[in-house]
């Protein structure tokens, strides 16, 4: 079964506001998301200077040996990001999804700051059902 | 994967949530009456109510762009028309028009014959300097920002003023680049 190893959300100036692991693979401590955050924000960054497209946004996708990254970066700047195992499909779907989430549960909740790291339990308990709902279509294939 | 196609503001306000326009509309008309009973002065009611509605935009800008999968625009003037027709469709239930572009295509007004925020009310005399509507031009100014534009947003005419539409001028005033600063010496 594939899955998602981990989940990020970066603010515009490269703050890591959100990160999220799933299982055992690939996991973190908080001063290596932290650096893997920022780390991925300066390279999407370059990417877009070096990219040999006129009118690139950065990279959407990055393939490993033992993982796939796939991005998207909203028109307001805010990254968001997940790991996982290569040839996951669908992702682009999560993410776009993940971002409607964060607009409702995230950007709606009045006490959130903006910018601030995310701690909203109602956006946590949707991510969870979302990634759920991934993993159930896929089972159903 | 091809990009989602971009959604008409009618859909998409099919889709949402909504609630009761008159709880809506009474809601707002209870902050602006809170507002003048703190401030007392009508200008610094003018001015709360654009600062909220610059909170609010910066949020709603994200839900807006999320939801109806709109790309990135050319330019000013496509802008101008997303935010007429979609977006206002989306969170206000009206569209509006756009008319009066200045020739650099740098200015404009956003035309609404409808507004659902002012269905019951009348300006008392006490309160003619009161922008009621103040807090869309917040909105429009702030969504705007996050997209990197730095807009000056006013009412030209105003039907609680007796005009018979309401008028938004939206004034481009920068276009702050989305490229990072690469030069050392910055």
């Amino acid at each position: 079964m594939a899955a998602i190893y981990s989940l990020y959300i970066i603010n515009k100036s490269g703050g890591l506001i959100f990160y999220k692991d799933y299982g055992s693979a690939g996991r973190m401590d908080t001063n290596d998301s932290l650096r893997l955050a920022s780390l991925w924000h300066s390279m999407h960054a370059i990417s877009q200077q070096l990219s040999p497209i006129s009118g690139c946004f950065g990279i959407e996708l990055l393939q490993a040996d033992t993982f796939d990254l796939h991005c998207f970066q909203s028109l307001t700047g805010t990254k968001f990001f997940v790991v996982c195992e290569p040839g996951t499909p669908h992702m682009e779907n999560l993410l776009k999804h993940i971002y409607e989430l964060y607009t409702d549960y995230v950007l709606k909740n009045p006490f959130y700051e903006m910018e601030m790291p995310i701690r909203c339990e109602l956006f946590d308990i949707s991510l969870a059902q979302a990634v759920q709902k991934e993993r159930v279509s896929l089972l159903g294939r | 994967m091809a990009p989602a196609a971009p959604k008409s503001g009618d859909v998409i306000f099919a889709s949402v949530d909504r609630v009761n326009a008159e709880l809506f509309t009474l809601t707002y008309g209870a902050i602006v009456r809170q507002l003048i009973t703190d401030l007392e002065e009508v200008e610094e009611v003018n001015k709360q109510l654009d600062q909220m509605g610059y909170n609010i935009g910066v949020r709603l800008v994200d839900e807006f762009l999320a939801k109806s999968s709109v790309s990135r625009c050319v330019d000013f003037r496509e802008t101008a028309d997303v935010i007429a027709k979609v977006g206002f469709k989306m969170f206000l239930g009206v569209t509006a028009s756009v008319t009066n572009w200045d020739a650099d295509g740098t200015t404009c007004s956003l035309i609404l014959e409808d507004n659902p925020l002012v269905d019951f009310v009348e300006l008392p005399d006490t309160c003619q300097g009161l922008h009621y509507c103040n807090i869309l031009s917040g909105v429009v100014r702030g969504a705007l920002e996050m997209v990197s534009m730095k807009t000056e947003v006013t009412w030209l005419r105003d039907m609680l003023r007796g005009d018979d539409v309401f008028e938004l001028q939206v004034k481009l005033l920068k276009q702050v680049p989305e490229e990072y600063p690469y030069k050392d010496d910055e």
